[in-house]
């Protein structure tokens, strides 16, 4: 088990070294976002811009004009949220090389409630041209997304999460850009989930086994682009999907394969997430069942797809 | 300064002008009275100031300008055109589909613009990264920004001016086209931005207040701006919107109306550009 953010900062501040380009900005939480590793390493490339978010990401932007590799952490709500405009004009329009890296994603924040729970930035993130979304499983995962995203030439966001997760994809796992993953086989239906969301369904997964129900895991660790391929494959293969995240179902991966399946090859489908609400204080666990993003509710959407088959 | 290149550089932002009315008057869109208060400045900037070159627009060692008022594009535009950068009938396609010469300007199509602007209040941020990044580069180029007095309503322009004076950005010099009209009036009475140059001196700024139309004035308070040490510098240029063509001046109306026929003739008349 291990966080998303703790592999980001671990990861960045290993990039620090190969990559002089490679800046950091941070506004006011180096600490939660774990880009405190790279400040105590690389002190003249980091910049703590205080809470002023807006003015961070065209800093940001304005870094990456004159040639060097900026990325950017706050909570996921106040980098997507707060400076969504910023991010528009001043990055994605120019498509500047900005990397955008919030943690806090999602409920599982907990305890602070729903001013500081993002279940929303997914969708606005991807609503934007040239933006790429990337919301990886685990740590593991992680690692690859930064380094792909530091060798990229563009914006970039990458949605990280407060808490330890368990771990999905082994040691030297490859990421690959704008490329989903089949991470369990199966033939009766397919999770198609993104974020914490896969290891909750690789768990429901093996729930359904027991019922002799064959359920396909499909991650998808880049958002947008999407990898169209698999998931018309699986539709094809499976005849039936269910979609998980740990965002609105309004927007986010849900919708994007909706988009996708509507227009190429309509397929029965049940969507899990957060249903046009807000988060709500309490401990992670607690949410996650609140919301009904745990293993047992993807069974349930799962019985309920098969039935539409 | 040599009188002959005051006059010289007068000479120069008067033809920019003309330019900007004739271009405008094409596109018959765009903003007319922020693009004439901005000119002398901009002229000052691209034929006396910064060191850069219209043959090699990404020579790395060039000083950046950002227009953080990004609808008085046309000063900018007619600026690079006469320095070179693009041909001057590229004017002609101001605002036309498939033009590099968008309304606002776009780093990706535009040789010699730097960074996208035309959302108020981004500029002074941007070009605040930029004088960051080239200070850690150990590169002495220099980088300009000129904001709009209307636009200083925009919190995240406080937020940058904080954070311009935190970092002791020195080699970086703002400029207010301090014109006092905006869209809906005068900013006195829309928003109370003033006074503005004690608002920059709170906030940490070395300020010079001038008249944003005196050339020779315009040059010294650049050049002197690069002297201080440790602080970045601000001009506060007292501007006239429109200012060349009596028509325009003073007028919140001519803010983004581009000139009719009858109105092109009167300002190329008053230009000096044709006789009556």
């Amino acid at each position: 088990m291990k966080a998303t953010r703790d592999a980001y900062g671990e990861t960045l501040a290993r990039l620090g070294e190969e990559n002089g380009d490679i800046v950091v900005l941070d506004a006011d939480l180096s600490g939660s976002t774990k880009t405190a590793l790279f400040a105590k390493k690389f002190p003249e490339r980091f910049f703590n811009m205080g809470i002023a978010e807006a003015n961070m990401v065209g800093t940001a932007a304005g870094l990456a004009a004159v040639g060097k590799i900026p990325f950017v952490s706050t909570f996921a709500i106040f980098a997507a949220g707060r400076a969504w405009e910023q991010i528009r004009q001043s990055v994605a329009y120019p498509k500047a090389n900005v990397k955008i890296v919030p943690t806090h994603g999602g409920v599982t924040v907990g305890e602070d409630g729903g001013t500081h729970q993002s279940v929303e930035d997914i969708a606005i993130m991807r609503a934007i041209p040239n933006m790429t979304v990337i919301v990886p499983a685990d740590a593991e995962e992680t690692k690859g997304a930064v380094e792909a995203a530091a060798a990229y030439k563009g914006p970039v966001y990458i949605r990280l999460g407060r808490n330890k997760v368990p771990r999905v994809f082994d040691d030297g796992h490859r990421f690959q850009l704008g490329k989903g993953c089949e991470v369990a086989p199966g033939t009766d239906l397919t999770f198609v989930t993104t974020g914490i969301m896969t290891a909750q369904a690789l768990k429901a997964a093996a729930l359904l086994s027991a019922e002799g129900i064959s359920a396909r895991v499909v991650h998808i660790g880049t958002v947008k682009p999407l990898d169209q391929e698999i998931i018309l494959k699986s539709a094809r293969e499976t005849g039936a999907l269910v979609t998980a995240e740990e965002h609105s179902v309004i927007g986010g991966l849900s919708s994007a394969v909706c988009e996708l399946l509507a227009e190429r090859q309509p397929t029965p489908l049940i969507r899990v997430g957060i249903r046009d609400r807000f988060g709500t204080s309490g401990k992670a666990e607690e949410l996650l069942k609140y919301f009904g993003l745990m293993p047992e509710d993807l069974v349930e959407a799962a019985r309920s797809v098969l039935a539409r088959k | 300064m040599d009188k002959d290149r005051i006059a010289f550089l007068e000479e120069k932002a008067r033809d920019l002008r003309v330019s900007i009315v004739k271009t405008l008057h094409r596109s018959q869109s765009g903003h007319t009275g922020g693009s004439l208060s901005a000119i002398d400045m901009v002229t000052a900037l691209y034929f006396q100031v910064m060191r850069h070159d219209p043959e090699n627009p990404l020579w790395e060692g060039r000083d950046r300008f950002v227009l953080s008022k990004g609808h008085a594009a046309p000063a900018q535009y007619v600026a690079l055109a006469e320095a070179g950068y693009f041909p001057k009938e590229d004017l002609m396609m101001l605002r036309r589909l498939g033009s590099h010469l968008q309304g606002h300007p776009d780093s990706k199509g535009t040789p010699g613009v730097e960074v996208c602007t035309g959302s108020l209040g981004q500029g002074l941020s941007m070009a605040n990264g930029m004088a960051l990044g080239l200070r850690l580069s150990g590169k002495p180029a220099r980088v300009y920004v000129l904001l709009g007095d209307g636009e200083l309503q925009e919190g995240q322009v406080w937020e940058a001016a904080m954070a311009a004076a935190h970092y002791r950005l020195d080699n970086l010099c703002a400029m207010v086209d301090a014109n006092a009209l905006q869209i809906d009036g005068e900013v006195e009475k829309v928003m109370n931005v003033g006074p503005i140059g004690e608002k920059f001196r709170a906030f940490g700024w070395n300020v010079l207040e001038i008249d944003g139309h005196d050339m020779e004035a315009i040059v010294a308070a650049l050049e002197c701006a690069g002297k201080a040490k440790g602080k970045p510098t601000v001009l506060v240029a007292r501007t006239v919107k429109g200012k060349g063509v009596p028509r325009f001046e003073h007028k919140a109306s001519y803010h983004g109306v581009a000139p009719n026929d009858e109105e092109l003739n009167e300002a190329l008349l008053c230009l000096g550009c044709i006789e009556d």
